[in-house]
């Protein structure tokens, strides 16, 4: 019985902008190890209406105070509710779940790429790449300013770029489309991403185009999260693997897209 | 001290409480999470002859007070059970019962002799209400000739205890019962999912791949309740009930309908530790109400 199933109370939610949230738990008993890319399911039940758990991304973790945070976009039910929880309150995490990103032994230069709420994951992995003194730059997409987030925390491990569709912060365009792509100086050894659908298609094209590892975290809805239900699967070139178990980083050239 | 103990056929469960096929893995996946041998039973996954991936993502849908799935059996094949996970969880202290599949009669009776050859499998239970698959499956436990035509053969083919799963998508549960009873079936658990189906109202489309998928959760129990008490009337053989069973007091409802045991499902998602508090539970409860044998509550409904 290696993973945590137990109910947490709320510590902090902090609003940087309308539609997203910070929320914070303490963890009854101590955090056993998070890897980047590790998340849990919360269970929402403040209210009737959502039924099933919700995986979440884990945004960042203090093991000395017992706490673990995510970075939580509205999408639905289950963001808003969980939003509207006041601090004090428990709710029941499972964690840590599924597996996570792979840094080659040899990487010197990685590229993130990350777009709403896929930014998520990429606060653990900046802290990993900066205590094994890997060089490590962060593109962020979104449609306007208001969408790029947290870039004062990623600045810490990295050098921070941007680009929104509306022009309004970083370069205009989405984020395949950021000179970091086209600079005659691109030497990365590996690439991850996480965000919507298409943003990670098209960057993991790029990637088999340059010939560059990459790495991406799949967001497919789950019943369970921990491996039972198989409705997470994805196709892959061995068949359907679960999301939630053989996931959510895949290496894109693994995945049948 | 309050005796759990129940029996289905010739089998004697510690108590009344296993999970239900597809919602548990094979067991093993769970240990992480709980005690399996504390369960009274554990039916695994789904098994078919051949090795299937199922059906394409999305094959959920969360639903009010429920969800929908469209998995469509998605394992690697009978073989591969047996030489790969049968050696891992035979030993388990707890009844494993595996769920038989088919797209043909020749299908269900081949994935059945194996079975039939494994020490520590003591029963089937035999799927005839799977709504997500295009052969095979619900079609045959959804009219009785070939109800009764799948039931037989696989009787034949099997010494141990047979448990058929039935359908609730038929107009008359009791008939289907009835019908596999008399083929040969030493008990009947129900019930499988409702066929149902979720739209998105702003692309237009369905939610779930394959358009239509099944009904499990808390939505679906006064169903249950209501097709374990039709059949409990009807037929002599123990049923195993099962339909949004989330705690202990569900179960005793369960009980009190006709149902000898039940399965615990969609509830394992959500908690994968429930199965073992509800049995807990229903002790608690036969204590609290000075029962001294759960098998007193079976069918005691006072109507």
């Amino acid at each position: 019985m290696s993973k945590i199933v137990e109910d947490h109370q709320i510590v902090d939610i902090q609003n940087p902008i309308e539609e997203n949230y910070i929320i914070t738990f303490k963890s009854p008993v101590d955090i056993p190890p998070i890897s980047p890319g590790n998340f849990a399911e919360i269970h929402i039940d403040n209210k009737p209406g959502v039924f099933l758990r919700r995986p979440f991304s884990i945004l960042d973790v203090d093991y000395q105070k017992r706490e673990i945070s995510f970075y939580i976009k509205v999408i639905g039910k289950g963001t808003q509710q969980l939003g509207e929880y006041k601090i004090g309150d428990t709710v029941n995490l499972i964690y840590p779940l599924g597996n996570s990103f792979n840094i080659p032994d040899a990487a010197k230069k990685v590229l993130i790429v990350g777009g709403g709420s896929g930014i998520a994951p990429f606060i653990l992995l900046g802290k990993v790449l900066k205590k094994r003194n890997i060089e490590t730059t962060f593109l962020l997409g979104g449609r306007s300013k208001k969408d790029i987030l947290l870039t004062e925390k990623f600045a810490k491990y990295g050098e921070v770029f941007a680009t929104t569709e509306d022009g309004s912060f970083g370069e205009k365009g989405l984020v395949t489309q950021h000179s970091v792509f086209t600079s005659s100086e691109f030497n990365f050894d590996k690439i991850f991403t996480c965000g919507p659908d298409p943003m990670m298609k098209a960057v993991g094209k790029i990637a088999q185009e340059k010939e560059v590892a990459c790495e991406v975290s799949l967001e497919n809805m789950m019943a369970c999260g921990f491996g039972i239900c198989l409705c997470c699967v994805t196709a892959t070139n061995e068949g359907n693997k679960r999301v939630c178990k053989e996931g959510p980083v895949f290496n894109v050239n693994y995945l049948k897209w | 001290m309050v005796d759990l103990r129940v029996k289905i056929h010739d089998i004697e469960f510690k108590n009344p409480v296993t999970v239900a096929s597809g919602t548990f893995g094979f067991g093993e996946e769970m240990l992480e999470f709980v005690d399996v041998n504390k369960l009274g039973g554990i039916f695994i996954k789904g098994l078919t002859l051949e090795n299937r991936e199922g059906n394409d993502y999305p094959r959920m849908a969360e639903t009010a007070s429920g969800m929908l799935n469209a998995v469509g059996l998605q394992n690697k094949g009978i073989d591969y059970f047996i030489d790969h996970i049968y050696p891992n969880i035979k030993d388990f202290d707890t009844h494993i019962i595996a769920n038989v599949n088919g797209s043909t009669v020749e299908d269900y009776i081949a994935v059945t002799e194996k079975l039939n050859e494994l020490d520590k499998i003591p029963a089937i239970e035999l799927n005839i209400s799977c709504p997500n698959v295009k052969q095979g499956g619900m079609l045959f436990g959804t009219s009785c000739p070939s109800a009764i035509a799948v039931t037989e053969a696989v009787r034949k083919a099997y010494d141990k205890t047979l448990i058929v799963k039935l359908s609730p998508n038929v107009t008359d549960i009791a008939e289907m019962a009835l019908a596999v009873e008399g083929a040969g079936a030493d008990s009947v658990s129900l019930i499988n999912t409702l066929v149902g189906m979720a739209i998105d109202a702003e692309t237009r489309k369905p939610i779930l791949s394959t358009v239509t998928g099944g009904l499990s959760g808390p939505a679906i129990k006064p169903i249950a309740l209501r097709m374990v008490w039709q059949v409990y009337k009807a037929v002599k053989i123990p049923i195993v009930g099962i339909g949004g069973i989330m705690n202990a007091t569900d179960a005793i409802e369960f009980f009190l309908a006709g149902a000898t045991s039940i399965q615990v499902g969609t509830a394992n998602f959500i908690d994968p530790g429930i199965s073992v508090k509800i049995v807990d539970g229903i002790e608690a409860y036969l204590q609290k109400h000075t029962i001294s044998d759960v098998n007193d509550l079976i069918g005691a409904l006072e109507v």
